[in-house]
């Protein structure tokens, strides 16, 4: 189990490194001289203080040794300094990250939950009006696009129910602390995780549905139920079990995607995370913030194929017993 | 393949799917030369509801513009950047993973890590910041939407050509002489084109979401109207005039809902195995 985890911790530092890499050379294909660049979004265009830019940040050196410095840099932190917002980037990210992985760890358990439970409902119902209604809504939200429904969730629960807040991650002003200021984040955190995660929701529904179909049609279930088992018990300890797999599998490849939507939901409903960051910089055209963001969320990706890396271990007794 | 037919002609989902798909190409085509309004001309007072105005049928936008110009050209700008970018991509995917599955060994190796890699990262993250480095014109809207959608391809066809390859048939050309080029592209690549067709078809209607949300994000092409720019545009005043964020989301919802129906008929039909287990 260690050394599996080991080995995946290897593969996701490869990774990250190759991100690093595509990073650098994206900087360089960016238009404009970087230095004068960052001159000129510091409001300065004299010849002399774009050279010293040039040797401060290694421009001046060759292309080799300004790549290997921006990776060293990378592993201490450094992703840059934003002229725009007039901070390093990392703390840019370090201070909004938090919010983004509330929410997108939330959308991902919500639609993880809300899936599995949708498909297994609708693959014990197949053919009925349950299985119909929910693989028809399923459907629906598979093809919504995310900002749009977000849109639309603001609109109706926010603005014309008044039931949820619309905007923001709590009631600024309020001042609240403990537990208090917890349940004030969490009735901000509805709409954005359950909009972000609904897209999801229909993937997993559609997967663990088609996964339960085909593993209920295996022979050893068949044994199960000739040995007398409540279909209950088949169901759950049987079928479910052997038919999450997939759907784990398709949870960490789908990871990537919820990290990406991020960035529309937070836009949206103005949530304080990275993906707002990254909105905001798209305005202002900040290089080294998006570059930033890009590769905090690969980074956020990785994360999360860890852990669905460690639940398919908890879930498939195969692999276990194999290390 | 005249089973095939039948198959998705029974399906109620596909033929919906198919009906909704044919009256949005039908507007994409006709739409502009019989309703040649400039989506981008300001024709009355903003923010008049839709129905309210003659010669309006959906009313104008936060800058007096046709909401129905929009629409209809909008209609273009989604079918024609879900297609092209798709065949980008399956011209990208499609040789990875016939050199991959074929050849196997190092190049197999190194070809999947490669595609892993693209799978892995964030791949809406990464259009966003192609598009904000390369300027966001269609060319690279389409160019960016298919660097981040060919991955699936290449793994999809890798898998097909793997369990096609040690066929009988694909044996005998080998042994007739014949060279990889001949048999990947005349023996392999054409007993995959079933699932490629399904694949395709879904990932049109992703790329039709996609551009729909960089377009929200203020990456569009600044010259094409489209349905994500106009939600975009309409974003602000939600509160006051809805209508304009709701009717282009109906427009994507509903062709992105056609093309997956269609898609899904399509695997029924073409995919045999499955087919027969659905029966």
């Amino acid at each position: 189990m260690i050394r599996f985890i080991l080995a995946r911790l290897l593969k996701a530092a490869v990774i990250l490194m190759a991100i690093l890499v595509l990073n650098f050379f994206l900087i360089h294909a960016a238009p404009g001289d970087p230095a004068a660049v960052m001159a000129g979004e510091a409001g300065a265009t004299d010849e002399q203080f774009i050279a010293d830019l040039r040797a401060r940040f290694g421009l001046d050196q060759p292309l080799s040794t300004q790549l290997w410095l921006y990776i060293k840099g990378a592993a201490q932190l450094d992703l840059g300094y934003s002229y725009r917002q007039n901070m390093p980037v990392a703390q840019l990210i370090l201070d909004r990250l938090p919010a983004t992985l509330l929410l997108t760890l939330t959308a991902f358990v919500i639609s993880i939950v809300l899936g599995v439970v949708a498909g297994v409902l609708a693959a014990s119902r197949q053919g009925g009006w349950g299985d119909t209604l929910i693989s028809a809504v399923a459907m629906i939200f598979y093809a919504t696009p995310l900002f749009w429904i977000a849109l639309m969730a603001s609109l109706l629960f926010s603005v014309v129910l008044g039931w949820l807040p619309g905007f923001g991650y709590e009631t600024i002003g309020a001042n609240y602390t403990g537990l208090v200021r917890g349940l004030d984040i969490a009735r901000h955190l509805i709409l954005p995780a359950t909009t972000l995660g609904l897209f999801f929701t229909a993937i997993y529904m559609r997967m663990t549905r088609a996964s339960m179909l085909e593993v209920s049609r295996l022979d050893f279930v068949k044994t199960a139920r000739a040995k007398g088992l409540r279909p209950g018990v088949i169901q759950r300890r049987h079928i479910l079990r052997n038919a999450l797999l997939p759907v784990i599998t398709l949870a960490g490849l789908q990871a990537g995607q919820i990290v990406g939507g991020a960035v529309l939901t937070e836009t949206v409903f103005a949530w304080p995370g990275i993906g707002r960051l990254m909105f905001d910089a798209i305005n202002q055209r900040d290089y080294n913030v998006l570059l930033g963001v890009f590769f905090v969320s690969a980074a956020m990706v990785l994360l999360f194929n860890l852990i669905t890396d460690i639940l398919y271990v908890v879930v498939d007794p195969r692999i276990r017993i194999r290390s | 393949m005249k089973k095939g037919f039948a198959r998705f002609a029974r399906n109620r989902g596909a033929l919906i799917g198919l009906v909704i798909l044919t009256l949005v190409i039908v507007i994409a085509a006709l739409g502009p030369p019989l309703y040649p309004q400039d989506p981008w001309r300001m024709v009355q007072r903003p923010f008049l509801p839709p129905f309210t105005a003659p010669g309006l049928p959906l009313g104008t936008d936060a800058l007096g513009r046709d909401v129905l110009a929009g629409l209809i050209h909008g209609a273009r700008v989604s079918l024609m950047v879900g297609l092209v970018s798709t065949v980008v991509a399956l011209l990208i995917g499609v040789p990875v993973g016939a050199l991959a599955g074929y050849f196997g060994g190092w190049v197999d190796d190194a070809l999947m890590r490669f595609t892993e890699f693209f799978q892995t990262i964030p791949s809406f993250a990464l259009a966003i910041v192609l598009l904000a480095i390369f300027q966001p014109s269609l060319f690279f809207i389409i160019l960016s939407i298919a660097i981040v959608s060919w991955p699936p391809v290449a793994r999809l066809v890798r898998g097909e050509v793997l369990s096609l390859r040690s066929r009988e048939y694909v044996e005998a050309a080998v042994l007739s002489g014949q060279n990889s080029r001949q048999i990947i592209t005349r023996q392999v690549l054409p007993n995959a084109v079933s699932s490629i067709i399904v694949l395709a078809s879904l990932m049109v209607a992703t790329a039709i979401l996609l551009e729909s949300s960089l377009a929200f994000l203020g990456l569009g092409d600044p010259n094409v109207m489209s349905w994500g720019y106009m939600i975009g545009a309409a974003r602000t005043v939600l509160r006051t005039a809805w209508w304009l964020t709701f009717i282009p989301g109906v427009a994507i919802l509903l062709s992105v809902l056609a093309l997956n129906l269609i898609g899904e008929g399509l695997n029924d039909a073409l995919n045999p195995r499955l087919a027969r287990r659905g029966e």
